[in-house]
């Protein structure tokens, strides 16, 4: 009763004209920022920080709107990946894997619905379970420490070779080539640069965005150039726009499933949005098993990540708001718009700010709707983009690239880096190794070893410590399971069918 | 004139991002939501709410090598612009003495000012056995890893620093024993404390004021000259008998080429702004102590502490 009376107070500071208003301004600047590839939510977030303050806005505004942005990023990620295969964000990359297969096989449009309800699902019901459970929640971070979260990322790791549907090896090759460049940067436990060559660009290692809007959307821009734009991807079909109500009901329960485990992984602090986009599809994958036909336009594939990626940006804000903890880097700048405004989040914000805390989280509810309302028809304004020639969209693509790129830091060094990225991902797509598992591997790799090591030097170089609590010892269970399940099944159900290639290089 | 705020709300939200080119800029050499970003954004307002500048401090985020990115743009491309301030604390100075910038040295700039310190802390769960630091330095001494430390900079940085400080004024040696993890800021430390996968959290205060308020932690010693105001309950490292004291102070600094006239006119402004009562309600907000040096005063006592970090981290072996 008591969450409900509060839930009415969030309401009442949070639904008034003005704030509605804004959250529509920031749920359209959200969704176009979220689909340019290199801005992202943390850049949409922090662009609009000076904005709040230079419009005079009170903490609830402010967070209306910033939440609204948020909101809106997320859920315009899926738009390029699925229209372009370029996905606008790095937790948006696991949806171009069935969404430009759809969109290639006309079906742009009713990805953009499942992905748009999976995207409302997945944030609808993680504000939900924000609502009831989040103080209960907030003590799973304690439950966290190196060896629990190594466990994790390593069951992340184990299921990793199985992401690209045809060539295994490649997938694995591709995941080490990730894991080389995150070496790349500060070693946290010595503090000493490792490979970086004295350069202090290197030194904070490589931005997973960087190496995401390299290699895919810059070498989109090579493979184009190359064949003169007739095995690009700017080749799909624009089919006919209705609501899929058939795969909307065949997901749902995806989208069910997805979105709890978004959920958990946003609200682990070292875990986050990706990591929870990319769990919600390799265990989608591994439920649906061989029935399903996942890279070559499974419309579970499409709502699965995007679920998974929505629940996490919602779970994200348990810690966020309990601890003080941001789980991901949009999180860390909302939280920084707090101490602006004076709030210290932590243990005692329910009871502190009470209007602050639960008209945030009527915001979130609001942005949701607004943006499920906004999303559905505006999917035949952007399935207008497929009609855009060629030859407009690539140098638009390519100009927004750099200056997103450029946006991160402001240093020329990092559009440097993009380009070698795209000549990176141009010479692995010639090869024929898929580019996600490098990205996977980057963002993996890095926070794999930082828990290794601390797991290390707090047990002295123990390796058992590994496997100390129950928590630790069930993900390794479960990562060794996930890695040699594959390896008995394929035995069990004989030698798999070759399966022609129909992803992505098909015309 | 609900319309009217609408209309003006829509237009900023079409000119968001394009600026003034003669605003005054502060850069925050990390990303925004750290420490850095909040001394631009908080400075930058009161500068421009106390009327100090003419339009409002455009804040831009300079993130990279911990800081080493904007020094180095700063001192290459900005060394005459008066018109820019950038925000720094003990980790830029900590960085520099580790010669962690290339070789970057604190003389390629001018150090305006400090106008708080997020005072140094050593916080443990309230379910640890330490009541207070003694407890606690008698067990390091008795067994060095029996009490791992984490803390939100890498090893090596000002955080490492403050319990190897401690152990150290304790004539206690062997700090190369004292274990240390780096994790991802304050925050995630002191989860990592409460935990009880670490022993002890290392960091600023301002990182943990909702813990100490809601009693999770214990705060075993302060590392500042008094007990800080509106946390007089938690004793000093001093008073206890370790002779140590690390603040993490909020600052600035300013290009090199800049006149006499330009240096002391920011001082001036840094000055006011510390003075002001918006300020000190932040601060206290904030868990920031009163700490205010400026102009030649402030030059001075970095050079000092620089050359205290040279040594220690000589004798860590975190430069040789």
């Amino acid at each position: 009763m008591d969450t409900l009376a509060n839930l009415a107070l969030g309401f009442s500071v949070a639904l008034t004209p003005y704030t509605l208003f804004l959250a529509i301004c920031g749920c359209f600047l959200g969704t176009i920022i979220g689909a340019l590839p290199g801005l992202g939510p943390s850049n949409g977030v922090a662009i609009l920080i000076p904005l709040a303050f230079a419009l005079g806005l009170d903490a609830t505004q402010a967070l209306v709107l910033l939440t609204s942005v948020y909101y809106g990023t997320m859920y315009g990620g899926r738009i390029s990946s699925i229209l372009l295969n370029i996905p606008g964000d790095e937790p948006a990359m696991m949806t171009t894997l069935d969404g430009y297969p759809m969109a290639k096989q006309g079906r742009a449009g009713d990805a953009l619905v499942i992905s748009g309800v999976a995207s409302f699902m997945g944030s609808f019901l993680s504000t939900i379970g924000l609502v009831i459970m989040a103080p209960l929640l907030a003590s799973i971070a304690y439950l966290f420490g190196p060896a629990e979260y190594f466990a994790l990322y390593l069951l992340a790791f184990c299921t990793l070779g199985g992401v690209a549907s045809k060539n295994q090896a490649k997938a694995a090759l591709a995941a080490c080539l990730g894991l080389g460049i995150a070496m790349i940067g500060l070693d946290n436990s010595t503090g000493m640069p490792r490979f970086t060559g004295g350069n202090l660009h290197l030194s904070d290692g490589i931005d997973f965005l960087v190496a995401i809007v390299g290699m895919f959307a810059i070498s989109e821009v090579f493979i184009f150039i190359e064949s003169h734009g007739r095995n690009s991807a700017l080749g799909v079909t624009l089919g006919k726009i209705s609501i899929p109500w058939k795969d909307l009901k065949n997901t749902f329960g995806t989208m069910m499933r997805s979105t709890g485990i978004g959920f958990v992984a946003g609200v682990l602090p070292g875990a986050g949005a990706s990591l929870g986009s990319f769990m919600a599809y390799m265990a989608e994958k591994g439920y649906v098993g061989s029935s399903g036909y996942f890279g070559k336009g499974d419309p579970r594939g499409v709502a699965a990540p995007e679920a998974g990626n929505n629940a996490a940006a919602g779970g994200a804000m348990v810690p966020m708001l309990t601890l003080g903890v941001p789980g991901s880097g949009t999180t860390a700048v909302m939280l920084a718009l707090l101490l602006t405004l004076n709030i210290t989040p932590g243990p005692l914000l329910f009871k502190d700010h009470p209007d602050v805390v639960w008209g945030l989280i009527a915001s979130m509810f609001i942005a949701n709707v607004v943006l499920l309302i906004m999303n559905v028809p505006m999917v035949k304004l952007f399935v207008k983009v497929l009609l855009v020639p060629a030859w407009v969209l690539m140098p638009m693509v390519t100009m927004v690239s750099f200056v997103g790129i450029f946006s991160l830091t402001g240093s020329y060094f990092d559009m440097i880096l993009m380009i070698f990225f795209g000549a990176l991902g141009y010479l692995l797509r010639k090869l024929d190794v898929p580019t996600v598992p490098v990205i996977l591997g980057i963002l993996l790799g890095s926070e794999m070893e930082d828990a290794l090591r601390r797991a290390m030097v707090l047990s002295d170089g123990d390796w058992s410590y590994l496997f100390s609590s129950p928590i630790a010892i069930g993900l390794w269970v479960a990562a060794i399971g996930g890695f040699l399940a594959p390896l008995f099944l394929r035995g069990k159900l004989g030698k798999p069918i070759p399966v022609s290639d129909t992803t992505l290089d098909q015309d | 004139m609900t319309k009217l705020k609408m209309l003006a709300t829509t237009a900023a939200l079409m000119l968001a991002g394009t600026t003034s080119a003669f605003a005054t800029e502060c850069i925050a050499p990390a990303n925004a939501g750290g420490g850095w970003d909040f001394t631009c954004r908080q400075v930058g307002k009161l500068l421009y709410d106390l009327k100090l500048v003419d339009a409002p401090v455009q804040v831009t985020n300079m993130a990279g090598a911990g800081g080493g990115l904007a020094y180095a743009h700063v001192v290459a491309d900005m060394n005459t612009d008066a018109d820019v301030i950038v925000a720094a604390s003990s980790a830029t100075t900590t960085r520099l003495a580790q010669k962690a910038f290339g070789d970057a040295t604190a003389d390629q700039v001018r150090w305006v000012g400090a106008i708080g310190a997020d005072p140094g802390v050593i916080v443990v769960a309230k379910d640890s056995p330490f009541q207070n630091l003694g407890d606690m330095v008698a067990a390091i001494k008795a067994d060095p890893g029996s009490v791992a430390f984490a803390g939100g900079s890498a090893a090596g940085g000002f955080d490492h620093m403050k319990p190897l400080q401690v152990m150290k004024s304790a004539g206690f040696s062997d700090i190369t024993k004292v274990k240390y993890i780096g994790v991802d800021g304050g925050a995630d430390a002191i989860t990592q404390t409460i935990g009880g996968h670490t022993q002890a959290m290392t960091g600023d205060m301002s990182e943990i004021v909702g813990f100490i308020k809601s009693g999770d932690v214990r705060v075993l010693a302060v590392l500042t000259e008094a007990r800080v105001p509106g946390f007089e309950d938690i004793p000093t490292a001093r008073e206890q008998g370790f002779d140590v004291v690390a603040v993490n102070w909020r600052g600035l600094y300013v290009p090199k080429g800049i006149s006499d006239d330009q240096f002391n006119a920011w001082a001036t402004k840094l000055q006011a702004v510390a003075d002001s009562a918006e300020w000190k309600e932040t601060m206290t907000a904030n868990g920031l102590a009163p700490f205010t040096k400026v102009g030649t005063d402030f030059q001075g006592w970095v050079d000092g502490v620089i050359a205290e970090t040279e040594t220690l981290s000589r004798e860590i072996g975190v430069i040789q």
